[in-house]
């Protein structure tokens, strides 16, 4: 188990301006503190509502956009905040694929160009090459090759997805980012995508980092959770045990919203009252307390610690003790 | 009693090399008090099907045959302003995107007030008490200052309940929902079905919600019709759908269903290629292509909808899958 990287205290600001001209000036804290390491081979979950900082997570680690602090480690070297320059070749081992492939592909290229372009970005192989390396890489993703010729509007959804996949696998990367990648495809066409992503991840050793909202489809494929609320993580666990066990209020409360379907299934479950609150000016403590049912005065003014509770179990929560138990147990 | 009854509807999308059909032939019917989930994929005709009954079709498709009776009236043969004076009075429809079904320029409470003072005739005070009550019903925290809100102002979760208290402004009979929870959160999704579930009992209203969401709509429909192609392929209470499913294309649907109950799967079940496109529809069953049970008499003709041993209320366009239950 060796960590490919090492993330600690990555965070993300953005400074925004407020009011008609601007005047006013505000802080946006997207991502918070975020401390973890990203094993070799495994594929790393992230889930949480819209504005919990999944995506910046992603984006902060591949330095696509520049983190305001904290620290990437990657082949002993910190890359959080590398310039253009020294990032590029370290590019190559790191891609990213995006939720819609129809606004990432320029619709002007034939998928034969989309795919070369990498390659020879990279000077990867020699240009006599490329097309039998374009034709390699379609059949990685379950394409024909006569497919090189054709344009993205041609494809289906499912299959422009393949394509954004052979792209990322063009520079032979060691981790990717799948940022909602199958969020936009229909069920059947999902499990395709899915089944795709673990028979490269097989074949060409990569690690995921596997950010999305379905937690069913999460379970399903990660060896690692972690979830996320208004910028900060709140847990992290092996799969088995977080869906077994969650810990955090949180992690309860959104897996309880999830649909079962089973039409007998008992309805009105522990249901969140009211709405993630704005990023812009986040709840003091614990940033979960206000939706909280387990809030105590600590949790208003103090922001909880991560903590290992369990064998790789760790929970950012002051009433979370360990499996099973509470702080607040014995206290009035 | 039966609300709306749909027989034998075609859509179809006037193209320049002719006309592409995207719905053929569906059989529907909504019962008073009763909801009606429409599970499909993206492209199966559900949308258009709903849209269809408050004469909403975008341009160049069109409803080229069948009926569509609402409380016995053929809506397909009505003129625009009779329509108009149904769609919002009798039918509430709810879209998916609130942000780009509602005027980012007016108040959300003047445009719930426009339509109570276009249908129901009322006067600006009037709609003004009545926008606020209805604001309350779905919900909606300090109802009296959201009236006064701008769009933009409210969340994505607000938005959608400013919809739902539009579509229940006249006090509808049905209320249509198309994919109203999509673009939410799981949190904010599970307090607008739970909302929905409690209005349409306490307002005695049908239901029809449209989504492409098995799971979601286990809790929330009494039937579940099935739709691939442009066609319906199992209609049935819905036990009976998740209990006994019988057509190979709802059997490959739920089996494909990632769940958070049971055992993890290394690898998820699919569906191997795609639905077909419009005007590519394939000869005979939409889906024999993609279909395990699929064999030569599958390609000649469209099956058509037959009752599952004795029970009437369980219809299935599968004479292979039919057989293999007797």
């Amino acid at each position: 188990m060796t960590a490919l990287l090492e993330i600690r205290g990555l965070a993300k600001r953005y400074d925004i301006r407020l009011g008609a001209f601007g005047e006013r000036h505000a802080v946006v804290r997207a991502l918070d503190d975020f401390t973890a390491d990203i094993i070799e081979g495994e594929t790393l979950s992230l889930v949480g509502e819209s504005g919990c900082g999944k995506s910046t997570t992603g984006f902060a680690i591949l330095n696509l956009q520049r983190p305001s602090a904290g620290s990437v480690r990657y082949k002993g070297q910190d890359i959080a905040g590398l310039d253009e320059e020294a990032m590029r070749p370290l590019r190559r081992d790191l891609q990213i694929v995006f939720q819609d492939p129809y606004s990432t592909l320029n619709p002007r290229m034939t998928i034969g160009e989309a795919l070369a372009e990498p390659i020879r970005f990279h000077s990867l192989a020699p240009k006599a090459d490329i097309p039998a390396r374009v034709a390699r890489l379609l059949e990685d993703v379950g394409m024909t090759p006569r497919f090189a010729n054709r344009y993205p509007h041609e494809l289906s959804g499912g299959q422009r997805q393949r394509v954004a996949i052979a792209r990322a696998l063009a520079c032979q990367p060691r981790f990717i980012v799948c940022d909602e990648a199958i969020s936009a495809l229909d069920v059947s066409v999902q499990a395709q995508i899915l089944n795709l992503l673990l028979d490269l991840q097989q074949k060409y050793e990569l690690t995921y980092l596997f950010i999305a909202h379905d937690l069913a489809v999460v379970r399903h494929i990660s060896d690692r959770v972690g979830v996320m609320y208004l910028g900060r993580l709140a847990e992290l666990a092996p799969s088995q045990a977080l869906f077994a066990e969650p810990l955090h209020p949180y992690t309860r409360a959104l897996l309880s919203a999830v649909p079962e379907p089973n039409p007998r299934a008992p309805r009105n479950r522990q249901r969140l009252v009211g709405e993630v609150p704005s990023p812009l000016n986040p709840p003091q403590g614990c940033r979960f307390h206000p939706r909280c049912p387990m809030a105590r005065d600590i949790c208003k003014t103090s922001v909880p610690d991560w903590r290992e509770v369990a064998a790789g179990h760790h929970v950012a929560c002051h009433a979370v003790f360990g499996p099973g138990r509470t702080s607040w147990e014995g206290q009035a | 009693m039966t609300l709306l009854d749909i027989k034998g509807l075609t859509i179809d999308i006037a193209r320049d090399t002719g006309p592409a059909r995207v719905v053929d032939g569906i059989d529907l019917s909504v019962m008073e008090g009763e909801s009606l989930g429409i599970v499909g994929e993206s492209g199966c005709g559900k949308s258009l099907t709903m849209l269809s009954v408050v004469g909403l079709l975008p341009n160049r498709i069109h409803a080229t045959g069948g009926e569509v009776r609402f409380r016995g009236r053929d809506l397909l043969t009505l003129s625009a302003k009779e329509l108009r004076r149904i769609r919002g009075s009798e039918i509430g429809f709810i879209f998916q995107d609130p942000m780009t079904s509602l005027n980012p320029v007016i108040r959300v409470g003047d445009q719930i007030a426009e339509a109570l003072i276009y249908q129901k005739s009322m006067t600006k005070a009037a709609a003004r008490v009545r926008t606020v009550e209805l604001l309350a019903l779905v919900g909606i925290p300090a109802p009296e200052e959201r009236a006064n809100a701008w769009p933009h102002e409210l969340s994505g979760g607000m938005r959608q309940r400013v919809m739902i208290a539009m579509g229940l402004a006249g006090n509808p009979k049905l209320l249509i929902a198309d994919e109203p929870t999509t673009a939410l959160d799981v949190t904010i999704q599970a307090q607008i079905v739970d909302l929905v579930r409690e209005l349409k009992d306490r307002l005695k209203m049908s239901v029809v919600w449209i989504t492409h969401d098995l799971a979601l709509i286990a809790g929330l429909a009494d039937r579940i019709a099935v739709l691939y192609a442009g066609t319906v392929v199992e209609d049935a209470p819905v036990d009976a759908i998740f209990d006994r499913p019988t057509h190979p294309y709802t059997r490959a649907l739920l089996g494909s269903l990632p769940t958070l109950a049971g055992a993890a799967m290394e690898r998820l079940p699919f569906i191997p290629g795609t639905p077909p496109e419009p005007g590519r529809r394939p000869m005979g069953c939409p889906f024999a292509p993609r279909c395990d049970l699929a064999r030569a008499s599958c390609t000649e003709a469209v099956p058509k909808l037959q009752a599952v041993g004795g029970d009437a209320r369980h219809k299935v366009a599968c004479p292979v899958a039919l057989e293999g239950r007797a």
